[in-house]
This record gives structure tokens, sequence and C-alpha cells, in this order.
């Protein structure tokens, strides 16, 4: 099976969120870059595992500058085969999508892996938009794949409970919670990593938005502290202050 | 000219998804003087909640529609046929698979998980996990924009919505639904839509406990969740894990017990509009992060909780 994996990289979790140049570029000073989490644990590591029951090659594709490369070795180390990486800095999804689709579009892959959505931009749109480009199947915030030939069984989210839907390859799915356990990379597989191959392509492809600006919430006021012994309070005070009961 | 809702249905009626849509694209067409049109599939009996909504016109497809691909190419006939100049959709399950393919049809660029109307070309959302927003701007003459749940209100005003059949060449399907397993939430409303969360924690102290979580929910009429440890361990499904990691839900009222709030667990829910943090350590992190707190043992005040809201049902 020729699979796949589209990586992009996030802020840590943990990381300070401000932003520079009168609000305009978020402020990367001082953050720690990680393999967006449901592009790694979930999508990358299902990859690899199919690689392993049903052999084939799995490939990694990230849109970004030469600063997304250690996330990039991560994804070798924890066992993709090869890395493709669009020398681009984009300004939205549909710019993303366009240059992944182009990318893939004639190579024969039978399955495309995302992540249900990045931690930074929460958009979940890239993965939709690249099935409809490359004209297949897709299945949003799949929780467990297998694959019979041409076909493939895929348990998906859906409101108040899950799916079982059947689509037929090639397919672009964005992955979930439950489609695999996180791997951490051994040794072996971080030395092997530094001499896997990384391809460094250049393409551009035109977005459809820009962000204008950056803002940060209003500050919470303080918490408002009820003592344990008249709970009652509390109720009292979510229908008559804060209106939501 | 006009703006074109893409309305999902279940059992012929809009999801509240759908009517959040309906609705902010009969605000956004008021803005721009121009009409709200829908585009529905498949069966169809709520056509008065539609009308509500601010849908002055319904373009109906008889068959119903499961595959995204399918539904990519019937709204986008839809917007061509309506002169759509802003197509707006939920940011749910169905908006995610729908309408980025119908934005790549359309070339229009599209903003996902929008909070607001937009003021010309500019709308915001919520970036990073909901710790700051963007103000976004779309560069093409066509819009797309998915509304994130709960997060605009549904219009209930006297309008009526006409309904006219609407067929287009949709294709193959690709992909077929072949069971849904409901969750296990006894009826409860999905937790993406919840308005109402009561969630619990490791402060619990096992899965047996979990009665006062519940009984709480009951009388609120709420949505259970809990914290990503307890769905790791295996004392509550999977499908109630808010988080970074699970749900990011954005309710009217999160009540959280026995949770410390690691920052992985306050960026599935830091968009809700009042947080109750109940805990027995005044230092834990989620205090920095409510509205109201109770210093205390859950299993304590759970239950007094749960009498005060009885009582003010009586």
């Amino acid at each position: 099976m020729k699979l796949l994996v589209c990586i992009s990289q996030a802020p840590d979790t943990t990381s300070r969120i401000a932003f520079t140049n009168d609000d305009r570029e978020f402020d990367s000073n001082g953050v720690q870059y990680i393999v967006n989490p449901y592009d790694e644990w979930y999508a990358l590591v299902r990859a690899i595992e199919l690689k392993e029951q049903q052999g084939g090659s799995v490939t990694t594709i990230t849109v970004g500058g030469a600063q997304c490369d250690p996330t990039i070795r991560k994804s070798l180390a924890i066992g993709a085969d090869d890395a493709v990486r669009i020398d681009s800095e984009p300004t939205d999804a549909m710019q993303v999508a366009r240059l992944i689709a182009e990318y893939a579009d004639g190579k024969g892959y039978d399955i495309i892996f995302c992540g249900k959505e990045t931690i930074d931009h929460n958009g979940a749109v890239v993965p939709a938009m690249l099935a409809e480009m490359l004209d297949c199947g897709f299945v949003a915030n799949a929780t467990q794949l297998d694959v019979n030939g041409a076909e493939a069984t895929v348990a998906r989210e859906a409101a108040g409970g899950e799916e079982k839907v059947t689509v037929t390859l090639p397919l672009v799915l964005s992955a979930a919670k439950g489609m695999a356990e996180q791997r951490i990379p051994n040794m072996r597989g971080i030395m092997s990593a530094r001499t896997k191959p990384l391809a460094v392509e250049s393409a551009s492809a035109e977005g459809g938005s820009r962000i204008e600006r950056f803002a940060l919430p209003p500050e919470k006021g303080a918490c408002k502290i009820i003592d344990a012994e008249n709970a009652a309070e509390l109720i009292r005070l979510l229908r008559e202050e804060a209106k939501v009961i | 000219m006009s703006v074109l809702a893409i309305i999902n249905t279940q059992n012929g009626f809009a999801t509240k998804s759908g009517l959040e849509s309906a609705s902010y694209a009969a605000g956004l067409a008021a803005q721009i003087g121009t009409d709200a049109v829908s585009i529905v599939a498949g069966p169809l009996s709520g056509t008065e909640a539609i009308g509500a909504a601010g849908i002055a016109r319904i373009l109906h497809h008889e068959a119903a529609v499961q595959d995204s691909g399918q539904w990519a190419k019937l709204a986008s006939a839809a917007a061509d046929s309506a002169g759509a100049t802003h197509v707006v959709c939920g940011h749910d399950h169905f908006g995610r698979a729908v309408a980025p393919r119908v934005a790549v049809r359309l070339n229009a660029g599209l903003v996902a998980g929008v909070t607001q109307l937009p003021e010309g070309s500019t709308v915001r959302k919520n970036v990073f996990s909901g710790k700051a927003m963007a103000d976004v701007v779309v560069t093409t003459e066509k819009a797309v924009y998915t509304v994130t749940p709960n997060a605009f209100g549904i219009a209930t005003d006297e309008s009526k919505a006409t309904v006219e059949a609407f067929s287009a060449d949709i294709g193959a399907a690709r992909e077929t639904v072949a069971a849904f397993e409901p969750a296990s939430g006894d009826g409860q409303v999905p937790l993406p839509e919840a308005e109402l969360v009561v969630s619990a924690g490791r402060g619990l102290k096992g899965p047996e406990n979990w009665g006062i979580v519940e009984e709480l929910a009951t009388a609120l009429r709420a949505t259970t969740a809990c914290s990503r440890p307890v769905s790791d361990i295996g004392w509550r499904p999977h499908h109630e894990h808010v988080g970074q990691t699970g749900i990011t839900i954005r309710p009217n009222l999160y009540i959280a017990a026995g949770i410390s709030g690691a920052i992985q667990h306050l960026a599935g829910v830091n968009q809700s509009k009042t947080i109750v943090v109940i805990n027995t350590d005044p230092e834990a992190p989620f205090f920095k992060a409510a509205d109201y707190g109770i210093v205390g043992d859950a299993f304590e005040v759970l239950p007094k909780l749960t009498a005060a809201v009885h009582a003010l049902d009586s």
C-alpha cells in the first residue's frame, strides 16, 4: 500500500500565545514546536501499522519552511520511510491543500492520512479539500480503519454516536482519538531518521484567505468562590447572575 | 445574489448546527441586502423551524445524500442556481466533510469555525484552541463560512420558507454508512452540541462513583463528560473525553468536579461561557479559568447541587 501522511507542526500545547508586528504575526519567540498531535499520534502511527501489516511505504508531506525539518525528522524516527517538504509559507488551508494535492496527484497513493485538525488554526478543512481536489472518498474524524483490498471500513465520530462507513480507495481521511496508540521513537529510529530521504520541492499555489489580525480573549474576571457548605448558593448564581440554567 | 445555508437533517428535521447555519445565513443576507436560501436533502418535515430561522427559500433534493463528495456537488449546484456569493455550513462533523469540498468547487476562500457575523470581507474565528482569536479576510469573490457550534443563536421569528424541488447531477457515491452506534448517553444531547455539561475527573476515585455526576446531569438536563485520564483508564467511554485530544466543546455551562485543569483539558473547554470548578485543592489550576468555584469534596458538593436544582424546579 502506498500511504501519504500530512504532517504539520504546531506550537507545543503549553506555549504562551502572544503576537507581534501589531498583532499580525504569532510570536514564536521561545516557542517549542511539535508534530501536530493528531497528525502524529493517530494518522502517522496508523499508517505505519498498516504498512507493517500489509507492506508498502509511508511518505510524509509537510508544507512549510526549513524550520519544519526537526518535526519532519521526528516523524521519520517514529517510522515513516521518507519525507517531502513543499518549501512554501502558506497563508491559508486552501493553499496548503492545493500544494499537497498537486504533489500527490497521479502518484497512486491508496490512502492519504491527516490529523483531524491542527492545534494552532483549528480549521479541520485541509483533509476534505484534498479529497475534493484529488476526486476521492473522504472520512472525517476517523477512529478506526481496516483495509480489505480496494475498500476500507472506517469508524468515525458522528453526532450522538459513531458510524461505520465503507469507502472505496483511494481515500483521504482525518484521524481522531482511537485510531492508534502514540509511539515513542526509539534510539534506532532516531539514528536512522537522520539518513532517511527528505526531499524539498518548491511550488506555489493561490490561497483564498489570510489572517488580518490576532486578538487575545478578554481576561477572565476573578473566580467567585462559594462556600462548600452553601452549595445551593451556586445554583442560585447560575440562574440569576450567569443566567445559564 | 443570495446567501446559501447547507442544512443537514436528522429524521426530517434540521440539526441544531443546521439551524445555527440558517440563522447565520439570514443575518448575513440581511447585512448585504439579499435573501437566505438553503439546500436540504432527503425527507423533510421541519420546514417551519428553517423558515423561522430566517431562510426564505428551501431548495429540496428529494433523495437523501450521505456521501460528502455528492453533497458537495449538490450544494455547489444549489449555490450556482441561487447565485450565492456566500455559503454557510455548521462546523460539525457534517460541515467539516462537506464545506471544504464546496469551497474547492466554488473556488471560494473558506473560514472555518467563525464565531461572529462578518464585517465586510473580514470575519472572526477562534484559533490556538480558544486561547486567541483571528480576524480573517477572504480574498476570493465568493466565501464559505463554517459556524462554530453553540456560538450563534437560532432565530425564531414569524417568517416562513417556501420549498422548491431541486436536483443536480451528483455522480456516484463512494462512502456508504453501514451502521450507526449511538453513544450510551441515554438520550443526552451529544457533547459538541450540549449547552450544559457536567464533567468529572480522577477526583471521583472510581467508575462506581459516577452516580452523583449523572444525577446532577439528569437534574440539569445536561450531558456528562470526563477528563482524559478517566477515559484512558476506562472508567468512562472515550466519546465523553473533552480536551485537547478529545472533543472541544463550547457549552453555556461547564461544571468540572475533581479535575485539576491541565492545560490540555482547558484547551477543550475554555470557550465555555460559564465554568464552575469543584475541587478539594484550592491551588488547582482550573480555578484560574473558572467563573465560580467551590473548594470542597465532590462527594459532598455534587449531591447538594443536585438537591438545590430539584428545589429550584419544584
